[in-house]
């Protein structure tokens, strides 16, 4: 079928490379006023940079773009932003310490000269807010705000700049179901006088909600494109992947044993001195996960610190196997075998500018074997490194290769190698597979389902829905601190936990 | 119209890496030709008189040694701090504080039996500088205090502890101006090479190149505190105790710095003043980042700057090139060699621009 | 006891603050802006050093102290657009650009000052700035003759720190310096030119430095020596934190500083029987017990160090 309305956007031939990896390839990409356009594919496909090139954040290698019929070559997003384009981030580029207003009118003109004009821009915001619906107080500092009053502030400085070309990436990856339908209203309301949206997402059912058109990228390139009402979510699963079906992930039944994780009446404070967790407790025993629903922000983040032993907590005991976890002491976690893998894996887990090697040994450099009167010895360490790249297949020139050159799939096998190599007890798994592809996460699902099968117990945590169905053998839900309610994966529905998701306990 | 952009490039080869200091060098001679024929100097006379003054005569010669010998020392102090990311910037406050302390005993032990006197000071004179150092290590580790701005006051404090002993108890009988008394000789480092200033310190601070070259590559306390440099949040979730090897770090880098002050000390002034140090802690800082961190790269910009500094003195002495220029050259050849250490990470690329 | 009490000691020890605080003021000023858009000077320390030979040498060829003031600040500027272009552009690291900036602003400035006037016995001298009175107010019993019989920098310095705060809060450019501070990602992608703007701050801050710097050889002393300016620029980097990156708490720790200053000389020459160098130390001593008590509510930019590189990331 052939469109014969005249695209708003119009970018051929796009193509960018960073060192080794072509993340667009002769890309072209059209949009046509009044629509909202999917961009899907999976992690990783190259849709994050075309429109980081659209809005002049990237400069691409090659190719030609046109906003609303203007020939345009952008170094930087002013340029896009002065044509009416606006990007809305994965992380919220917005400043957790300065109000709403100041960072809706920044870089904005002024009626006043030099000077803020704060009484006439308040203004103007009231109006937009009441307009679309998106109430937010101007003068709360943006830190206190949870995360779906941050994006409406981002959506609400986008249209305060007289956007007509709105790009979102992954905006429902942070919030929950209820505030993901209140965010396709929003969008609705933009289009429908005109504008348009490209909507960057990897989840198919949202696709499927809210889109007019689909564009699918996979590896650089565009592989297809559709109209939404005439696809199915199997067909663009193919599309997305290159194959018939996604990951199949069998989980045989296991028994589960004794149990090798306590947490009682757990209490512990955020970083703003608040209350994080209320009084957790939970139960894993030996092959067995435990898959810990919940969108981010409700305590998931500082249960795992604890667990990790780099965060104290108020109150409460922890017990791994029937040794008791020492607060705020990583080494203790370490030393009680647990296997940790931290959702943050550059910053906190990996020494990015370090060998291989070095990184592999970061836990280990002090066991017993590893070192001889303070000296570490070169021998065993080698021998050491050297099998765990060939167990867990790690993609490198080899053990002095420095970190940092390694892809992302391999640096979390460098991270599970570490971690999962000294057969530990329980493993914590906080967010594995965020940001990475569908190989990546293949591999990382089946090590996860074969430590469980060599009788580790786990705790999986996690915002993706289908990993946590497909992984655990118990499900709970955590809100504001508390555990909401547990099912077994079998008997449970998406339904429940959606509402335990969003606090709505039955 | 054409911009510019930094873009990551892939690591160079081994081999370009040790060309870089080189070429830094290098660079920074020529540039070193604007001031030189400012100063209205002959510029091939003064490049001669710069490398003749410093290796010409066997006397010169070994004393661009004996000047490298407490700018080797500051370097591999900064050095070993730098590695771990503890900004020590205060090098120049540990050595007078490893001075001060010789000072102290070298007056004082005349009694003690003479093989034990030099041993005593030179532990005493480390565990000074090493204290020294440990106070902003504790301040940043305990109280988050940042350690650029501590250990840099903490130079102005020491010199006023100097000035106020000075002026008070450790000043020379019947004189008015601040000098100690003169140390015992059994505390004086011996002369190793006849007419000249070739001393024990030398061939001590070589030493610590080999020592500190071992810790970082060798030990599990080196492996440590690099990982604790490069990442600290990662050290300390792989279960490191990165407070106390922050403290080891810099009582290491406080001593070694303090030694450069015995050093001083004992082989050249043999009694305390002021001006024992023309600002080889700071300097320390500029020889550790030329050196790349790393002790051998310390030992040659070492030795690099003095040659710079002795032989501007007869550069200065025949030409009339004044011998600041050995500072000019110093925060020079700091410049060149950041910027070429960029392009070793990233390369230019030309963009189009509206 | 009684001395240090009576009205002679206290007016002239006001004079004395106001007078010590004055180049620390510039200093802290200067850093603030540029701390403020995510970049640690430590070139503070040089910048300082070559605005006061600069100031003095000009002074002396002219005849102008104004002009030797200007000259300051054009060579603190052009040090840091040389800061900004290491830093900033280059995107090296903050501290050691810095250091290396003050290690060779330190060497130039010794070096032609060498070169113009040599090694006399007797150091040259000029004519220096006089304190000016203000009609009226300098007329005010105690505080009068200290606060407002002052050299004219002082004054300029003093309304400066209102200027520099309605700058930084109430403008357009103060709220993009702020936000290129906090997260110079928001900057960019409001169209915010990062680098444009850490560089005006570093030559905006430059300048200051400079003036700040040329205060201590054309105001306070009339000549110019090796160490004029003491340390005092490491104290302005001390005060920035001190103050908690705002100009009005910046300038009291400056008020601190001249005070202790102030008082140590005075004292000194009152022939009080404690050694002089005790209590040069007491104004550094103080100053890291302030950081102490000031780094745990810190208000820390959150970009700063951090260099800003756009491509860093693929896909």
């Amino acid at each position: 079928m052939v469109d014969t309305r005249q695209p708003v956007v119009r970018m051929s031939g796009i193509t960018k490379q960073f060192l080794d990896v072509i993340a667009n390839d002769n890309i072209t990409f059209n949009l046509y006023p009044g629509e909202i356009c999917a961009l899907l594919g999976e992690n990783g496909a190259g849709k994050t940079t075309l429109m980081n090139i659209l809005f002049g954040y990237y400069t691409c290698d090659e190719g030609e773009i046109s906003i609303k019929g203007e020939n345009v070559h952008l170094s930087a997003p002013k340029g896009a932003i002065t044509r009416g384009v606006g990007m809305i981030h994965q992380h919220f580029a917005l400043v957790p310490s300065q109000t709403v207003l100041e960072n809706i009118i920044i870089g904005t003109k002024s009626g006043r000269g030099i000077f803020l004009d704060i009484k006439a821009a308040r203004q103007k915001l009231l109006r937009l807010q009441k307009r679309f619906n998106l109430q937010i107080d101007p003068d709360a500092a943006v830190w206190t705000l949870s995360v779906g009053e941050q994006q409406k502030v981002e959506i609400l400085k986008a249209l305060y700049r007289d956007v007509d070309i709105l790009i979102m990436d992954e905006p429902t990856a942070v919030l929950a179901p209820a505030e993901t339908a209140d965010l396709f209203t929003t969008l609705r309301s933009l289009v429908d006088e005109g504008r348009s949206v490209v909507f960057i997402t990897h989840k198919l059912n949202e696709v499927m909600d809210i889109s007019d058109r689909i564009v699918v990228l996979r590896a650089g390139q565009v592989v297809a494109e559709r109209v939404t009402t005439d696809t199915t979510p199997r067909e663009l699963a193919n599309l997305m992947v290159g194959r018939d079906v996604l990951e199949t992930i069998e989980r045989k039944k296991l028994d589960a044993g004794q149990s090798v994780l306590e947490i009682e009446n757990l209490k512990a404070l955020n970083d703003k001195k608040l209350t994080a967790l209320k009084d957790l407790n939970l139960v894993i025993r030996q092959k067995e996960i435990l898959g810990l629903a919940g969108i981010s922000g409700n305590g998931q983040r500082e249960l795992s610190e604890i667990l990790f032993g780099i965060r104290d907590a108020l109150e409460g005991s922890i017990k791994i196997g029937s040794k008791l976890l020492k607060f705020g002491s990583p080494s203790s976690a370490i030393n009680l075998r647990m296997g940790r893998i931290p959702e943050d894996r550059i910053d906190t887990g990996l020494m990015l500018d370090l060998s291989v090697e070095e990184n592999l040994i970061l836990e280990r450099h002090r066991s017993p074997g590893f070192h001889r009167f303070g000296l570490m010895k070169a021998g065993t360490i080698h021998q050491f490194s050297d099998e765990l790249i060939r167990a867990y297949g790690i993609t490198t020139v080899g053990r002095d290769a420095v970190t940092k050159s390694l892809s992302g799939g391999n640096l979390q096998k460098v991270m599970l190698a570490r971690e999962l190599g000294g057969s530990p007890m329980i493993v914590i798994a906080s967010q594995p597979t965020r940001g990475l592809d569908v190989g990546a996460m293949e591999y990382i699902h089946q090590r996860i389902l074969q430590e469980r099968e060599r009788g580790a117990g786990i705790l999986l945590i996690s915002e993706d829905l289908d990993e946590i169905f497909a992984l655990s053998d118990r499900i709970i839900v955590m809100y504001e601190g508390e555990i909401m309610g547990e099912a077994l994966s079998e008997e449970a529905s998406r339904e429940q936990i959606g509402l335990w998701m969003s606090g709505v306990s039955t | 119209m054409i911009g510019f952009r930094l873009v990551k490039r892939k690591p160079l080869p081994g081999w370009a890496i040790i060309l870089i200091p080189i070429a830094a060098i290098i660079v920074t001679l020529i540039l070193s030709a604007i001031p030189i024929l400012m100063a209205g100097g002959h510029l091939w006379k003064s490049y001669y008189y710069l490398f003749y003054g410093a290796l010409g005569t066997r006397f010169n010669f070994l004393e661009t040694f004996v000047k490298a010998s407490p700018l080797l020392m500051t370097g591999l102090a900064v050095a070993f701090a730098f590695r771990a990311k503890f900004w020590n910037i205060g090098a120049e406050g540990q050595l007078l504080a490893g001075a001060l302390t010789a000072t102290a005993l070298g007056v004082s032990l005349g009694g003690v039996s003479k093989p034990l006197v030099l041993p005593i000071i030179i532990a005493a004179g480390f565990l000074a500088g090493g204290i020294w150092a440990s106070i902003p290590a504790l301040l940043k580790t305990k109280l988050k205090v940042d350690d650029v701005v501590s250990t840099l006051l903490l130079n102005y404090v020491m010199i006023h502890i100097m000035g106020a002993l000075l002026f008070g108890p450790l000043q020379q009988p019947g004189s008015s101006w601040p000098r100690s008394m003169a140390i015992v000789e059994a505390a004086c480092y011996p002369i190793l090479m006849a007419r000249s200033r070739f001393h024990m310190g030398i061939p001590l601070a070589l030493f610590a190149v080999l020592v500190v070259w071992f810790i970082n590559k060798r030990t599990i306390f080196g492996y440590q505190s690099k990982a604790v440099g490069v990442n600290i949040r990662a050290a300390n979730f792989g279960g490191i105790n990165t407070t106390s090897v922050i403290l080891w770090t810099a009582l290491i880098s406080g001593g070694l710095a303090g030694l450069a002050g015995v050093g001083e000390l004992c082989a050249i002034q043999y009694r305390l003043i002021m001006d024992i140090s023309p600002g080889y802690g700071y300097s320390g800082i500029v020889i550790a980042m030329l050196g790349n961190l790393h002790p051998i790269g310390v030992l040659l910009s070492s030795l690099f700057f003095s040659v710079i500094i002795v032989g501007a003195q007869t550069m200065s002495r025949m030409t009339g090139v004044p011998t600041y220029i050995a500072e000019v050259i110093q925060g020079t050849s700091l410049m060149v060699m950041l910027i070429f250490l960029l392009f070793t990470e990233y390369r230019i690329r030309m963009v189009r621009k509206p | 006891m009684n001395e240090i009490l009576n009205v002679a000691f206290v007016s002239g020890l006001i004079g004395a603050t106001m007078r010590m605080a004055t180049p620390i003021i510039f200093a802290t000023l200067g850093e603030i802006i540029v701390e403020r858009s995510g970049v640690l000077n430590l070139g503070i320390e040089g910048i300082m050093l070559m605005g006061a030979m600069t100031g003095f040498l000009v002074t002396f060829a002219s005849g102008s102290i104004w002009l030797g003031v200007f000259s300051a600040a054009i060579v603190g500027m052009i040090l840091g657009f040389l800061m900004a272009f290491l830093a900033v552009h280059l995107g090296l690291s903050q501290h050691v650009s810095g250091l290396g900036i003050t290690l060779f602003a330190t060497g130039l400035a010794m070096f032609i000052y060498r070169l113009h006037f040599g090694s006399p016995t007797v150091p040259p001298i000029i004519q220096p700035f006089k304190q000016i009175a203000i009609p009226v107010l300098s007329e005010i019993p105690i505080i009068g003759r200290g606060l407002f019989t002052q050299y004219s920098l002082t004054y300029i310095a003093w309304l400066l720190i209102p200027v520099i705060s309605v700058l930084l809060y109430k403008t357009q450019i103060g709220l993009k310096i702020r936000t290129v501070g906090e997260n110079p990602v928001v900057a960019d992608t409001v169209g915010v030119n990062v680098t444009l703007t850490r560089t005006l701050c570093l030559v905006g801050g430059g300048a200051l430095m400079g003036i700040g710097g040329s205060f201590l050889t054309l105001a306070h002393q009339n000549m110019f020596l090796i160490d004029v300016i003491g340390g005092r620029g490491w104290v302005a980097i001390a005060m920035v934190i001190f103050g908690n990156w705002d100009p009005f708490k910046g300038a009291l720790g400056a008020l601190i500083f001249g005070f202790l200053d102030g008082l140590q000389l005075r004292l000194q020459g009152m022939g009080i029987a404690i050694s002089f160098h005790i209590f040069l130390m007491i104004p550094y001593l103080l100053t890291i017990v302030a950081l102490i008590g000031v780094s745990r509510r810190a208000a820390v930019p959150a970009s700063l160090l951090k260099p800003y590189r756009r491509e860093e990331k693929g896909g």
